[in-house]
């Protein structure tokens, strides 16, 4: 019912930097290769996404996310980079990261 | 080893230690059957590559160079401590284009604008683009580095006519302006966020050899000594800890400036962080240690390195990649934006324009009228504290008008460093920049002056940012040493991606004419063991202190001793503990693993330019507001005898100070004008 114990040291903070998920993932392991600051290394189970090991390090610059050929990766901000925006029209307040947040926007940049 | 529970492995979360470990009081330091490291170790083992031209450091200015030194026949090697095609400040892209003088519709000659920048009196430095050699190479060579990249696949143009209309778009050439649309001299750089792709393809077209992967630790020199000729450097690699030796014949070192060097918090790294972390200060570290010639140490970049901030740019602002933004209170009342004589401004398209009778301007700090420009209303501050504007601020994106809307959200965000991901991560968030208005962070009421408010606010203690100095050069962007040339923000006046990219190209060129005229000369095997010693001392013991906890300490010690209040004694202060880390603490690191030892190596490159720093800031015996520089001891500002570059450099591993006049590079064995220099060394006429 409840997760086994484990003697580990601290999470690192942030916890994450990036995630990778597994389901999407081959293995490739491009997105260690382009990580400036190699903060992945590979999974010990070949063919399985590298580990993100150094996310204390991480510069959340998502060249691991635009490198992956699947878009498995997904770059997390920590809770303390998530700021907040407002509707105009309805004054309404929401912010990055919410549980229940408005629809996507789909807007494609100017490339 | 015994796995986590379920799914991948994540760091911290879920590696186990086996009972053995429990023996040691130290759990991180504990276990020989821990997982062991995944790539081949070989400290110590030797590499050797030979090459016509060394670059260490691939960011935009090491790009530029290997290109164009290449482009004249040079074989070329270029060394990164990450992976050059995404590596570097410009590695997440750059959203503008400064100093572009020479473009069909240009309102100012460069030499016009130096003269310009002469009479204003900006004598140290112009912004961040450098002194009178780099302003110049700038504004007369930044619109070809732009074409080139274009010619590389970056697609700077409004080709697609997607901005037909706006203000800022030039209906013949299609450049699109930031800033100042009357004086046109900064490009908006659509593909920006690929630009290190386009740098990586082309360099690859041209047989330019990469080597990712490893630190350039140190510059080789004939018979090994101080101040000799440099004839190649060497390297560590991060994943394996093998060590490399590059021989050369001229060597270009293109490592950017110090970053974080008064700070270090895990807490407050990675996101809210603007310029690349592996930036340690290597130029210096290794460029003092081979004896070459530093100016400006002592100089303090303005405002703080960094930190209690929100991913760069990913907050609202006022200017830079927001410029003249709409900023609204949470009533929705907008905030004036003034001329440069304060005066409130009508209209969202006066904030892009110059005053009548002023042909240019220049945002940020100005310290003269002449070419200051439009900017929040000043007493934002005061007018919070009195309760008129209420926090927080927005950034009224949806009440822009639409093509200054698109040209913030969708173009400056997008292509400027790490603001894709802000860009896709808030628009799957619901962000709809027609719709929203972006939180500015909430600070006190002091910080709403008009900079950048994107990276945050900072301790005071706290001080960093992109311009300090470095390393001494001429009009060949030679540095004291012969055979070592530099680009980019590794200079002593520091720079911009516009300013790496054309003091990297032109660096190419000289670099690539000096190549030809010398060999290859045999390394001193004295000088490689002494650099094995230094490098390896971490992983030649078994348990110590960890790197992040030392960089912490001597972050301390910046903060303390270096920072606001310097007087002879603080600064004297600051040596000695400097001095007594390095023989107790720094002489008892341990790093488990290459990736370790390599920040482990970095932090050697932070206490070297500590050291230095420290020791300049003695040597100015005034204060200085062009440089950020206050000496309680000496607090008069900028006396006449004291306006020259103090510079500092090893002579036989002692410190020799030294002094240059602030245009010495109008002087002999100089021409006096800088048509003249640039003339006679800019090579660009030589194949």
């Amino acid at each position: 019912m409840y997760s086994k114990a484990y003697l580990v040291p601290n999470p690192p903070m942030p916890n994450r930097g990036v995630s990778i998920d597994p389901n999407l993932c081959v293995g490739c392991q491009q997105c260690m290769e382009v990580c400036r600051g190699d903060v992945m290394v590979p999974n010990p189970v070949k063919g399985k996404p590298p580990v993100v090991m150094y996310p204390d390090e991480c510069w959340f610059c998502g060249a691991c996310k635009f490198h992956c050929p699947v878009g498995a990766l997904t770059v997390v901000y920590p809770l303390n980079q998530r700021i907040g925006f407002k509707r105009k029209e309805t004054g309404e307040y929401y912010r990055i990261g919410m549980k229940n947040p408005p629809p996507p926007c789909t807007t494609p940049p100017a490339a | 080893m015994k796995k986590a529970g379920q799914g991948a492995l994540v760091a911290g979360a879920g590696m186990s230690l086996p009972e053995s470990a429990l023996a040691s009081t130290n759990a991180a330091h504990a276990a020989e059957d821990r997982q062991p490291w995944p790539y081949p170790v070989a400290y110590g083992k030797e590499n050797v590559v030979e090459a016509d031209i060394v670059i260490l450091g691939g960011g935009a200015a090491g790009c530029h160079a290997a290109i164009n030194a290449a482009k004249r026949g040079a074989n070329v090697v270029v060394v990164e401590k990450g992976a050059l095609i995404r590596s570097g400040c410009s590695g997440g892209g750059v959203d503008h284009w400064h100093g572009v003088l020479t473009h069909p519709t240009a309102k100012v000659t460069p030499d016009e604008m130096m003269e310009t920048i002469h009479r204003l009196g900006y004598k140290y430095l112009f912004q961040e683009y450098g002194n009178g050699i780099t302003n110049y190479i700038l504004f007369n060579e930044s619109y070809d580095a732009l074409c080139d990249c274009e010619k590389w696949g970056v697609n700077v143009r409004d080709t697609k006519d997607e901005f037909k209309g706006a203000e800022y778009r030039d209906d013949v050439t299609k450049l699109m302006f930031a800033y100042d649309y009357d004086g046109k001299h900064v490009v908006r750089v659509k593909g920006g966020a690929d630009i290190k792709l386009a740098y990586f393809n082309e360099m690859q077209r041209l047989g330019i050899k990469i080597y990712d992967r490893i630190m350039a630790t140190s510059l080789l020199t004939e018979d090994g000594k101080q101040g000799n000729r440099v004839i190649g450097a060497t390297g560590l690699h991060t994943r394996t800890g093998e060590f490399y030796i590059f021989k050369s014949k001229a060597t270009i070192i293109s490592t950017s400036g110090p970053d974080g060097l008064w700070f270090y918090s895990a807490e407050l790294r990675g996101a809210s962080t603007h310029g690349d972390p592996n930036n340690c200060g290597d130029s210096i570290s290794i460029g003092w240690r081979a004896g070459a010639e530093l100016a400006l140490m002592e100089r303090v970049p303005i405002g703080s390195g960094g930190g209690f901030g929100y991913p760069t740019y990913g907050s609202g602002n006022a200017s830079n990649t927001y410029a003249c933004c709409n900023i609204v209170d949470s009533n929705g009342k907008e905030v004036p934006w003034v001329d440069r004589d304060g005066k409130p401004m009508q209209t969202v398209s006066q904030r892009y324009h110059a005053a009548p009778g002023q042909k240019i301007f220049w945002s940020g700090h100005q310290t003269s009228r002449e070419i200051a420009g439009p900017a929040l209303s000043p007493d934002l501050p005061d007018r919070i504290r009195k309760g008129e504007f209420k926090l927080p601020l927005y950034a009224d994106l949806a009440g822009m008008p639409p093509l200054e809307r698109r040209a913030i959200w969708g173009l400056m965000i997008y292509h400027e460093s790490k603001t894709r991901i802000i860009f896709e991560t808030y628009q799957k968030a619901g962000f709809d920049a027609d719709k929203d208005m972006l939180q500015v962070m909430v600070m006190p009421a002091d910080q709403y002056t008009y900079t950048p408010w994107g990276e945050g606010f900072g301790p005071r203690q706290w001080k960093g940012g992109f311009v300090g100095g470095g390393l001494l050069f001429d009009w060949d962007m030679r540095t004291s040493l012969e055979g070592l040339y530099v680009a980019g923000e590794s200079n002593y006046a520091g720079g911009d991606h516009a300013l790496a990219a054309t003091t990297g190209r032109y660096a190419g060129r000289t670099s690539a004419a000096y190549a030809k005229t010398v060999k290859l000369l045999p390394v001193d095997r004295g000088q490689i063991e002494a650099e094995k010693a230094r490098i390896y001392a971490p992983v030649s013991r078994t348990e110590g202190l960890g790197w992040n906890e030392v960089r912490a300490g001597m972050a301390r010690i910046m903060q303390d001793y270096c920072g606001e209040s310097k007087t002879k004694e603080i600064l004297e202060l600051g040596l000695y503990w400097l001095k007594s880390i390095k023989e107790n603490e720094f002489a008892n690191i341990h790093a488990r693993n290459p990736h370790e030892l390599w920040r482990t190596v970095e932090c050697m490159s932070r206490m070297d330019c500590g050291e230095v720093i420290l020791n300049a800031s003695l040597n100015r015996k005034a204060s200085c507001r062009a440089l950020n520089f206050t000496r309680l001891d000496y607090p008069q500002d900028d006396p006449q005898e004291w306006q020259k570059l103090i510079t500092l450099k090893l002579v036989n591993g002692e410190i020799k100070v030294g002094e240059k006049p602030l245009d010495y590079h109008l002087q002999a064995p100089y021409a006096p004008t800088y048509a003249e220099n640039y003339r006679r060394h800019n090579r660009l006429s030589q194949s």
